[in-house]
């Protein structure tokens, strides 16, 4: 423990403290007076819905965003971080989900980003590896890589390590950490654990910013939770999980989910011995009128699924067949032609134009699939104005139509595409990651929309990286792991039978020793 | 950025005659300052001879820029566009040499020509993935070697009169304006040909998309490369067009499209297209067009020298964008 | 070196395949004496100026940016050499330095409006590559002044029978390879060139960064407008055009393993590729291809080229 952890640790003062903080964007106010602190060698959980403001809450900490109002304080003194180096250099340390690392360079060259040691003006390249190597060591077996390979050719687990490495190589005094889980196996992720807990010991400071319940229950000894930007609760021990999630969501999580009307009818998209470099051996039915989710760790291949159902990475191997019809899948083109739709997983750079207008947007497979020198006000599939009374119809907030898209919230951006493939009229739609950062009653909304289209006929697939998500959407679940699918379930499996389904056998190479 | 409203919304924003005055492209306005400016330098310029062959002059550049646009929109850059207006006046006088009455064959043939430029272009930027520069630049260089070796290094300066008709003709004694171009026709005809296509047909919506995000345009089901040789083949043809006009009254040379192809980015650029993608506009473009001809002008008459025709060009093109990418960084990102 | 991956292998394989070709056309055209060595290192020899830009290219391509100001700094630059020395031995000095401060100067410029104004670079340099064929224009239209006999030597000097020029080529090479490799600032180069943002939040400014490849690289230009100068013993407004050093140039980088995106590649993978379009260019002259037909070629292979190496590393990112 540092002289100064071990000082302000007895005296209670927390290491760092962001006291009233205000955060405003053009047309939304993302952080109202939000107070949050955190002290030596304790793990405090900061967990909220998408868009609740806890990555602005943690920019503002970084020095990346400048409070409106409020102040920070570093062991009791008020500070002022102008950019990211200066919080950097006060030993604050922030890993976002989105890495900041370099794939073209090693590991060590990253550590050292900007501060490489040198000797008379040349990079003193023994000290710098020597150095990382250090810092490596601390993690022990967890860790299969030395300090000279190449960042691009680690895989998520290894590349976060990195990203701790830096951290650690400055001595960080706090560790912010937001979804460090999200893309990480069972085994992985004890290790990410037992290694938190070490850091927690030395004395660091370190923010955990989660949903998921499990892992707060194990690692956090505090617990806050915003709320639309502000502090709906804070705990000073951990309360079970069916507190927090109520203070998150203020309802219970049995309402959001709409059931099916009726029993399935009949199949619509049929899938025999399909494989490419990433799948095998998939057979699946997809009957009119339900929703089928696909369970599984990131890597087991679900988007691939939904991808090679769209055209985008073909099968190569087995045949499809689409109401009885064999369909080759080769482009999305030919798959929307077919009758298939996909709401890709980011929406901002797979599915969304986002300079041109919201009605653009809308209009824009209609406008693909008509004449080229049509008019673009009236295509086969609907004229713009039917377009606008659909957004309308999903209660879409727009100041008006023809504004940029990209000025809109992820929600209303989500109802913009599902309008599109409403005008459609699509066989099968395939959802990937509906509501990643879309706020909550927008994702009541959209898990109605999604169950209307079942309703009407449609055959839907979701894929989504939040289990209880899936698992309360759907009325069936297929469990998969390294591109094959290996369990299904009805309605009403638990999460535990379905991971454990998912993580049979665990990935032999990621095997702890 | 307005903040969101409450009410679901309309097709297009509200606003008084000041606001909708105030989303005016900037473009005109500057247009009617140098305008402005050439009539108090040279009142001559309100007669019909006057601003005619203004307009004259500006033809071929307006639709190149109108072409060029095209591409610019869809994200790319055509860097060809002189070498096509080269190799149509070279090309035309060989032809036309040996068979002066075969004018409008000839001018089919190079439009043919220009279509077949524009195609390769395309596949090689959309299907083999060759960033749009170097495609561009190696067929620019390409049919710069292709007219040498077909002229022989030595153009031979001859067009008959029904070439040069398009670039030449004036229609006398015409109600309201005396004369009347055939060039400033032509121009008239092909830009309002490629503001429809660009402004009223899907194609042109597609292609803002596609310029704006290509992987969005592929999985909502745009077939982008067909868009992407569109562009390219639009480019090419409107080259063409320019060549044959510049043919008209400029003569045989093998620098008649040097550098043109960056004047059509300058005016485009000056109208607004974004070098990015998934803006542009026609209208625009060719107002940005004759902004430039404009300028030429004002300083032709003020004394300045041809060569640094060159300087105030490239400091125009880099002042154009610094100025569109300063507001936007302006009022866009945070 | 962590193991050699198969993209660095591409340019060699290019090379390898030029060579096969070069020497299949030398042999079916019962001309075996291009394959001497001699023969073989005067095939670089001709690629002087190429290969100098080139390398001032490369640290710009490594930064994401690019420059195709270089053919009409590399005019300015011979003219303004021969001009100033004017056959005077004693004004040599003083023509150098005047020389490669303009040089400076213009990368300054590049720099800075691509870096601060945030122009895109294309059209940055195009518009500089414009001024300063304005300005040229304006003052010379034919060879200006001459270059003195001792500053010949730059371009037909040789030292125990290897040229001068190519001593100075891989010096420059070796020079640059280390800066590189050794230094922070080269560091920094790949840094910002492979993610700007995760440089700037490092620290790192991206402005000097990318100011200081625009500055190497005009630099580089400057000099192989000396060389050229020296070459042709006079100065020409057209040498950099006719030479068409901007479109070559990168080509020549992106085929030894640079990526236009920035953050990977280096100088010794575009000398390679500097050897690569010497024998090509030397293959056309032994069969006996006229001039234009050679541009003609030239364009179409400079596309396959870059083409085939878009191919080939996008497969082997997938």
């Amino acid at each position: 423990m540092t002289p100064q952890a071990a000082s302000t640790a007895e005296a209670g003062t927390p290491v760092f403290e962001l006291r009233g903080i205000d955060k405003s964007f053009p047309g939304v106010k993302a952080l109202k007076s939000v107070s949050f602190a955190c002290r030596a060698g304790e793990v405090h959980a900061l967990v909220g819905e998408n868009g609740a403001g806890k990555s602005t809450l943690m920019k503002t900490l970084s020095g990346a965003y400048q409070p409106d109002a409020g102040a920070i304080l570093l062991d009791g003194a008020s500070v002022r971080f102008a950019t990211p180096l200066d919080a950097l250099n006060a030993a604050i340390c922030v890993i976002y989900q989105e890495f900041s690392l370099l794939p073209e360079r090693t590991v060590a060259e990253n550590v050292f980003l900007g501060r490489e040691p040198h000797r008379w003006g040349l990079i003193d390249r023994a000290k710098m590896r020597a150095e990382t190597e250090r810092v490596l060591a601390m993690f022990g077996s967890a860790r299969r890589f030395n300090a000279d390979a190449r960042v691009g050719a680690l895989d998520v687990a290894e590349q976060q390590l990195v990203e701790i490495a830096k951290a650690l190589s400055r001595d960080a005094r706090v560790i912010v950490m937001d979804e460090p889980t999200a893309a990480l196996n069972d085994a992985e992720c004890a290790l990410l654990f037992d290694l938190i807990e070490r850091l927690r010991d030395q004395g660091r400071a370190i923010v955990y910013i989660s949903h998921r319940m499990p892992e707060i229950q194990r690692l956090a000894t505090r617990v806050t939770v915003l709320k639309d930007g502000a502090v709906a609760a804070t705990f000073d021990d951990v309360p079970a999980p069916d507190t927090i999630v109520r203070a998150m969501v203020g309802r219970d999580i049995a309402e959001f989910y709409p059931e099916a009307a009726a029993a399935p009818g009949p199949v619509r998209l049929s899938v025999r011995g399909g494989g490419n470099a990433r799948l095998g051996g998939i057979d699946l039915d997809l009957h009119a009128g339900e929703i089928l989710g696909l369970a599984g760790v990131q890597g087991a291949g679900r988007t691939a699924l939904a991808l090679a159902l769209f055209g985008v990475l073909p099968f190569t191997r087995g045949i499809v067949t689409l109401d009885g019809a064999p369909v080759k899948l080769t482009a999305p083109r030919q798959a929307i032609a077919a009758g298939i739709g996909l709401l890709p997983g980011d929406r901002k750079s797979e599915g969304l134009a986002l300079s041109q207008s919201v009605l653009d947007n809308g209009m824009l497979s209609p406008r693909a699939f008509a004449a080229v020198a049509g008019s673009p006000g009236r295509t086969p599939h609907g004229d713009t104005a039917a377009m606008a009374a659909r957004f309308d119809a999903l209660d879409l907030r727009a100041a008006h139509y023809g504004q940029p898209i990209g000025a809109l919230s992820g929600g209303n951006q989500q109802k913009a595409i599902v309008a599109r493939w409403l005008a459609l009229s699509p066989k099968v739609l395939l959802f990937v990651e509906p509501t990643r950062g879309i706020d909550v009653n927008t994702k009541a909304a959209i898990y109605a929309q999604m169950r209307r289209l079942a309703n009407e006929g449609a055959a839907l697939l979701v894929v989504s990286s939040d289990l209880p998500e899936v698992l309360g959407l759907s009325d069936r679940v297929l469990a998969m792991q390294d591109g094959r699918i290996v369990g299904a379930f009805a309605r009403g499996a638990s999460e535990v039978e379905v991971m454990a389904a998912a993580t049979h056998g665990a990935h032999a190479a990621k095997a702890v020793a | 950025m307005s903040a969101p409203a409450e009410t679901p919304g309309r097709d297009t924003p509200r606003g008084g005659l000041l606001t909708r005055l105030g989303r005016v492209n900037p473009v005109f306005w500057l247009l009617i300052a140098l305008l402005g400016i050439i009539v108090i330098l040279s009142p001559n310029f309100l007669e019909p001879f006057g601003y005619m062959n203004f307009l004259r002059r500006a033809a071929p550049i307006a639709i190149l820029a109108a072409g060029q646009v095209f591409v610019l929109t869809s994200g790319g850059f055509d860097l060809s566009q002189g070498a096509v207006v080269t190799l149509t006046v070279i090309g035309s006088s060989i032809l036309l040499g040996a068979n002066p009455d075969a004018t409008a064959f000839v001018i089919a043939a190079m439009l043919a020509a220009g279509v077949t430029v524009g195609v390769v272009n395309g596949l090689v930027v959309a299907k083999l993935k060759v960033p749009s520069i170097i495609a561009t630049l190696g067929m620019m260089i390409t049919l710069g070697g292709i007219a040498l070796t077909w002229s022989g290094g030595a153009p031979r300066g001859y067009l008959p009169d029904t070439f040069r008709f398009f670039g030449r003709f004036m229609f006398k004694d015409v109600p309201l304006v005396t004369i009347l171009p055939v060039a400033v026709l032509v121009m008239i005809a092909v830009c309002a040909a490629l503001w429809w296509i660009m402004h009223r047909t899907n194609f042109g919506k597609l292609l803002h998309a596609v310029g704006d995000n290509p992987r969005s345009a592929l999985l909502a089901g745009v077939p982008v490369t067909k868009v992407r040789v569109g562009a390219f083949v639009l480019s090419s043809v409107s080259a063409v067009i320019a060549g044959i006009l510049l043919g008209g009254f400029a003569g045989v040379s093998t620098d008649v499209g040097i550098g043109m192809e960056l004047q059509a980015i300058t005016a485009a650029v000056i109208g607004g297209a974004r070098l990015l993608g998934g803006h542009g506009a026609v209208g625009a473009s060719v107002a940005g067009a004759l902004v430039l001809q404009a300028l030429f002008t004002v300083l032709n008459m003020l004394g300045l020298p041809k060569p640094l025709r060159d300087v105030v060009q490239g400091l125009i093109l880099i002042s154009a964008v610094a100025v569109a990418t300063w507001r936007r960084r302006r009022s866009g990102e945070d | 070196m962590a193991g050699l991956r198969l993209t660095t292998l591409i340019p060699l394989v290019l090379l390898t395949v030029a060579l096969a070709i070069y020497a299949t056309v030398a042999i079916a055209t019962d001309q075996p004496q291009f394959l001497t060595f001699d023969n073989l290192l005067s095939l670089l020899g001709r690629s002087i100026a190429l290969g100098i830009t080139a390398v001032g290219q490369t640290f710009v391509i490594l930064v994401a940016s690019i420059d195709l100001s270089v053919a009409n700094l590399i005019s300015v630059a011979a003219v303004l050499a021969s001009f100033i020395m004017d056959g005077d031995p004693s004004r040599m000095f003083p023509a150098v330095c005047a020389v490669l401060a303009v040089g400076a100067l213009v990368g300054l410029i590049n720099g800075l409006v691509v870096a601060k104004l945030q122009v895109n670079p294309l059209i940055a340099t195009l518009g500089m590559a414009l001024i300063l064929q304005g300005l040229l224009s304006a003052s010379f239209n034919n060879f200006a002044g001459a270059v003195p006999e001792s500053f010949q030597g730059f371009a037909y000097g040789q030292v125990l029978g290897v040229p001068v020029s190519l001593i100075f080529l891989l010096g420059l090479t070796v020079a640059a390879w280390g800066f590189l490799k050794f230094t922070r600032a080269g560091s920094n180069i790949y840094s910002v060139g492979g993610n700007a943002e995760a440089a700037k939040l490092a620290g790192i400014s991206a402005t000097k960064v990318i100011v200081m490849a625009h500055v190497l690289c005009s630099l580089c230009a400057a000099t192989a407008g000396l060389y050229l100068a020296s070459r042709l013993r006079s100065g020409a407004p057209w040498i950099g055009r006719d030479g068409v050093y901007d479109l070559e140039s990168i080509a020549v980088v992106v085929i030894g393993g640079t990526a236009l995106a920035g953050g990977r590649g280096g100088v010794w993978g575009t000398l390679v590729g500097v050897m690569i379009f010497s024998l090509i260019d030397s293959t056309f002259n032994i069969a006996g291809i006229d001039a234009f037909a050679k541009q003609i070629l030239r364009g179409v292979i400079i596309v396959a080229a870059v083409a085939f190496y878009v191919a080939r590393s996008k497969r082997m990112a997938a």
